[in-house]
């Protein structure tokens, strides 16, 4: 048995907003799995499970708020120990989940543990409705809706039941929305949902499902003296999804809030990478292939070592001041092919070698991409590097990711002429920029980290 | 000062059961309040009760009555049973509200007690148009608007005494005047503390009394009512009186002294008509103990009937919200 | 049937109900003499005289409290507070006696009094004159809400709203005083409690009230020259909310555009889409517009004026963008 707490999500978060369980009484879950939503002041944050285990009873209700570290959940061993509890508990006089534990999934894959569970019939065959959340969801995910069980109020399909199938599932590609009326629209005209285009703005409504039915828009009596044209749109490819909106507009407000409230100062510094790129060259030659490294990579060594050398600079501003943080967690802007871009971090950066930082720069590219990064991956940044070099800019200035009060930015590499030891001569240079947070340190101690950077990188073997 | 003599026994017995009916009924309540039965804002009036007694006393049956939320006195002296009015205190179906107001909002419609007001000042304007109903439909009744000192800071005061006096209306200014509005002793909240002076600037007359006299407010009432009822117009008491308890049970009391409150109650209304009875020979030991025997049994009787009260049902929640449903 | 005015048919109410019940008078700043700040009630004085017409003092607080009062002491008033604006000094009364009085004196008494006042911006009066606050009376139960959006319905709402045992609220359009319509006045009037489809159409439901009625009924004849026909439904009463009419409307069309002169946020317009929400959830082919004040203080200036309130170009975008459109 182990008890799921309400997380601390950030410096300063006292207590947060249980908003939306993801999991039931009797759901399964594995460590990693993201079981609710927990609002905090900086927004909505999915939160994820340390164990493993059934989850037995559900401690807290959506919509209270919670001092960190209360209990929110009880998980236990395994199937038979959550009903047991259960058993117990409704014994004992206490407001036990009425129903039995219900299905996620039939065709979960074997988890090396026996958490049987069973598929509750929906009452009277397939469910008649869906939320549009789930239907949403569901089309993003490539769901198909009338495989699942609904669990929500007279057997409707929840977006908790999608999100249980998609642990099961590979997402698709398509990410429409779709109208609560078209479904019904496409029931009556015979019409397969997922063979309909969406309209215009990216979304499926009846209009577009009277088109995919080959016929003029309704059989109304007033159809008649209306232009086809006005009422038929035209089947297009699909708009990238309102996901991306979504992004955008989180990054508009994040990116405004910091950029209204952090008095940021910027420093840039030429620095010669000749010794970086000679030693990168060499140490690729005894590397295989698939552990070949980057520059970046030793970008980000430099960073995460000189930042324990200005420690003002590894920090979350809790609102008074930012006591700098023991652990340097590298966050690393990673732009997402649909636009958009996220910063999720490299824990415990200075301590890993440059091989180390490698691997796991890849794996958070990958999962970032797949959209399978963390919740606590995105909020336990400490401070953030981007680099715009793939782009061909040669200076970036960033704005501070909060609550961090740095980041650091990289160009591309530029050769140019330079002089060493009274000799010019032609070099491969980047120029690092630092957005510092004048609250918390100073012009002053931003120069000295930015030196520490060339430093380092001039004597890459030791990174 | 001492209290004006009782015109005989049976007044007497009269004046000072009903005052003694309020006291150890609002005893009690202070009692189960601090057990939980009673909760919300309860507002005692002991020390005031000379004035409901005098002044309730003094109208007519059919006069109606507008009050503040320290009714409990003015509730019983209208006659609203003493069970009925601790059963609404405790929130039940058979209290004289149906649990709906509780302490602040007794109603008896039946008795034209026109209920406990609890924005202060806001029962001012209520009682100009029952006035000027009654004035319209041809009834020689009195409306007896009370309210406290606080009040005479209100806008709505003001407007109210304005129409009244423009409009001819029979209504009865009274004015109970404890010294404090809530925690704010009057010449902190008023510029000019006569506050006869406010009536006279509308044209309307105006007198004060001693409220802690009972037979004087009585008689003083008596007078003003039957003038309000003759002349139809309005008129205005100010009745000086003073609470001895706290302004509800949540109340600190860092506002005043306690010296204050001992130097006051010195001229407790109860003990100083008592006092004035026996100088008359008109009250003697026996008859005081009967008086207290008897309210003690009524007050005894009233928890009984509160505690057996019947809650409403929740089913009726929402009723009598509208008196009709929207077709 | 005549033609009259939107004023005419409030007076023709007023002469009538005064006519037939004793009880029934009028009081309120200007109502006598001055004939009605909107001339509403010129000539009722002359007619019924000082008794029943009645002037009072700029006290609203007082007046509509007496007005509660009388109507406690078995009289049928109608108070005229000459604006929504005005109202706010008489919100005290409304709110914590009219409202409360019958539940919290466990259904002893009701108030039935007809407390009528001018509603909405479009004349250039600015910030203080301007305001449509009728979401907020609207949000309160014990009162009864009403707007006439038409000239039919000021005469008949204020006979309803007389012949109701509670405080009724009527909102009357500063700006639809001098509109002409169509006045029966032999008509029955208990239908005003309800909903009213002013105009029927299959593509989307313009659901409307008050101020906003005949913008609205524009912006429909505007869209049917693109090929959209709009179901026009006048909300009528705002409390109780016709909810039976608000789900069938949404049956037909699949979509919704709700017009409300009241401020975007908090707004009426607000309270009728979650209504369609919890009700028709899914009906609804495309997300519900709302078409309400834009958040400022009505400004003097008339385009910005223009600029602040719903108008028929704003209706006609806000409806097309539920078809897809724009």
């Amino acid at each position: 048995m182990a008890e799921f707490l309400m997380p601390s999500l950030g410096a300063g978060m006292e207590s947060g907003v249980l908003t939306t369980w993801k999991v039931k009484p009797g759901d399964a879950v594995s460590r990693g799995d993201i079981v609710a939503e927990v609002e905090t002041e900086k927004g909505i944050i999915e939160v994820e499970v340390f164990d493993d285990g059934v989850v037995s009873e559900l401690l807290v209700d959506e919509g209270t708020k919670v001092p960190v570290g209360t209990p929110l959940a009880v998980i236990g061993g395994d199937g038979a120990d959550a009903a047991t509890d259960a058993g117990r508990e409704a014994d004992a006089g206490r407001e036990a989940e009425p129903e039995p534990r219900t299905a996620a999934v039939a065709d979960r894959p074997p988890a090396g543990r026996s958490s049987q569970v069973e598929a509750r019939p929906a009452p009277g065959g397939r469910a008649h409705h869906d939320t549009p959340a789930a239907r949403q969801l569901a089309r993003e995910e490539g769901i198909d809706l009338r495989a699942l069980t609904g669990t929500g109020l007279h057997g409707v399909v929840t977006r908790a039941d999608v999100l249980r199938a998609i642990r099961t599932r590979q997402p698709a590609e398509r990410e429409d929305r779709v109208s609560p009326y078209a479904p019904r629209r496409a029931e009556a005209l015979g019409v397969e949902l997922a063979a309909v285009e969406p309209g215009p703005a990216g979304a499926i409504h009846a209009a577009q499902v009277e088109a995919a039915a080959g016929r003029a828009p309704a059989e109304k009596p007033v159809a008649a003296k209306k232009t086809p044209a006005s009422k038929t749109e035209p089947a297009t490819k699909p708009k990238p999804a309102d996901a991306q909106a979504a992004m955008r507009r989180a990054i508009a407000a994040a990116m405004t809030r910091s950029k209204q409230e952090i008095p940021h100062y910027y420093l840039a510094h030429t620095i010669d990478l000749g010794p970086a790129t000679e030693w990168l060259t060499a140490e690729n030659e005894s590397r295989p292939v698939p552990e070949r490294l980057i520059v970046g990579v030793l970008l980000l060594a430099a960073v995460a070592k000189a930042v324990r050398e200005v420690p003002e600079l590894n920090a979350h501003w809790t609102g008074e001041a930012a006591p700098p943080l023991d652990a340097v967690h590298l966050g690393v802007a990673i732009s997402l092919r649909k636009g958009g871009l996220i910063a999720p971090a490299i824990h415990d950066a200075d301590a890993k070698s440059p091989g180390e930082l490698m691997s796991a720069f890849k794996d958070l590219v990958k999962r970032t991409r797949a959209g399978a990064i963390r919740g606590s991956e995105l909020t336990s940044g400490t401070i953030t590097v981007t680099s715009l070099g793939e782009r061909g800019v040669e200076t970036v200035y960033p704005i501070i990711n909060p609550p961090q009060v740095a980041m650091v930015g990289f160009g591309k590499v530029v050769e140019r002429p330079w002089v060493v030891d009274g000799e010019l001569g032609v070099r491969p240079t980047i120029t690092a920029t630092l957005a510092a947070d004048h609250r918390v340190s100073d012009g002053h101690r931003g120069g000295l980290f930015l030196a520490a950077v060339e430093r380092l990188l001039q004597s890459p073997e030791d990174l | 000062m001492s209290s004006s003599a009782p015109s005989d026994r049976s007044h007497a017995r009269t004046l000072l059961h009903q005052m003694l009916r309020i006291r150890r009924l609002e005893e009690k309540c202070a009692e189960v309040y601090t057990q939980g039965k009673i909760r919300g804002f309860l507002h005692l009036y002991i020390g005031e009760e000379a004035v409901a007694v005098g002044a309730i006393g003094a109208l007519e049956d059919e006069d109606a009555i507008v009050a503040t939320y320290r009714e409990h006195g003015h509730a019983l002296m209208r006659g609203v049973p003493m069970g009925a009015v601790m059963a609404e205190m405790y929130g039940k179906a058979n209290g004289c509200s149906r649990g709906r107001g509780g302490s602040m909002h007794l109603f008896a419609v039946d008795r034209h007690f026109y209920g406990g007001h609890a924005i202060v000042g806001g029962g001012l304007p209520i009682a100009v148009g029952l006035a000027l109903a009654d004035e319209m439909l041809g009834r020689r009744r009195v409306t007896a608007c009370f309210f406290g000192d606080g009040a005479t800071d209100e806008g709505e005061f003001h407007e109210a005494l304005n129409l009244a006096a423009l409009w001819k209306l029979p209504v009865l200014f009274l004015c109970e005047n404890n010294g404090y509005a809530m925690g704010t002793a009057l010449d902190r909240h008023e510029a000019d503390v006569e506050l006869i002076h406010k009536p006279a600037a509308y044209g309307i007359p105006a007198e004060k009394v001693d409220g802690m006299d009972v037979v004087a407010v009585e008689r003083t009432v008596r007078y003003e009512a039957e003038t309000v009822r003759e002349q139809g117009t309005p008129r205005f008491v100010e009745l000086n009186t003073y609470r001895f308890r706290a302004h509800s049970m949540f109340d600190a009391e860092l506002y005043r002294d306690k010296r204050e409150v001992e130097e006051h109650k010195k001229r407790d209304p109860i003990a100083l008509f008592t006092a004035r009875c026996r100088e008359e020979g008109l009250l003697d030991d026996e008859a005081l103990e009967a008086i207290e025997k008897e309210v003690a049994e009524e007050v005894r009787a009233a928890v009984e009937e509160a505690e057996a009260g019947e809650i409403e049902p929740l089913a009726t929640l929402a009723s009598d919200v509208v008196s009709r449903e929207v077709p | 049937m005549k033609r009259a005015t939107y004023r005419e048919a409030v007076r023709s109410a007023m002469r009538q109900a005064m006519s037939g019940d004793e009880r029934v008078f009028l009081m309120g700043e200007d109502v006598g003499r001055y004939g009605g700040a909107f001339a509403v009630s010129k000539g009722l004085l002359e007619e019924f005289g000082p008794d029943r017409i009645r002037d009072t003092p700029l006290a609203e607080s007082t007046f509509t409290g007496a007005g509660i009062g009388a109507a406690m002491g078995g009289m049928r008033p109608i108070v005229e507070i000459m604006t929504v604006n005005f109202s706010l000094l008489a919100l005290d009364q409304i709110v914590n006696n009219a409202a409360t009085m019958r539940h919290m004196s466990g259904g002893q008494i009701n108030v039935p009094v007809l407390i009528r006042m001018a509603t909405g911006a479009g004349k250039q009066v600015a910030a203080q004159h301007s305001h449509s606050l009728e979401n907020w009376y609207a949000s309160v139960p014990g009162l009864k809400v009403l707007a006439a959006g038409t000239v039919q319905d000021a005469r008949d709402m204020v006979l309803a709203g007389l012949d109701d045992p509670d405080p009724v609220v009527l909102f009357e359009t500063m700006v639809l005083y001098g509109m002409e319509g169509d006045l029966d006045e032999e008509a029955p009037y208990d239908g005003v409690w309800r909903a009213a489809v002013r105009r029927e159409g299959d593509d989307v439901s313009l659901i409307s009230y008050g101020s906003s009625l005949p913008k609205t009924l524009e912006a429909a004849e505007a869209l049917s020259k693109e090929g959209v026909e709009a179901e026009v439904l006048d909300l009528r009463c705002l409390r109780p909310l016709d909810q039976q009419a608000l789900e069938a409307t949404v049956r037909r069309t699949h979509r919704a555009v709700v017009v409300d002169e009241t401020w975007h946020t908090g707004s009426l317009a607000g309270e009728v889409v979650a209504r369609l929400v919890e009700g028709a959830f899914y009906e609804l082919d495309a997300p519900v517009e709302r078409v309400c004040t834009v958040e400022v203080p009505i400004p003097y200036a008339k385009h910005l004026e223009d600029a602040a309130i719903p108008s028929v170009a704003r209706i006609v975008t806000a409806a097309q963008r539920t078809l897809g459109k724009g």
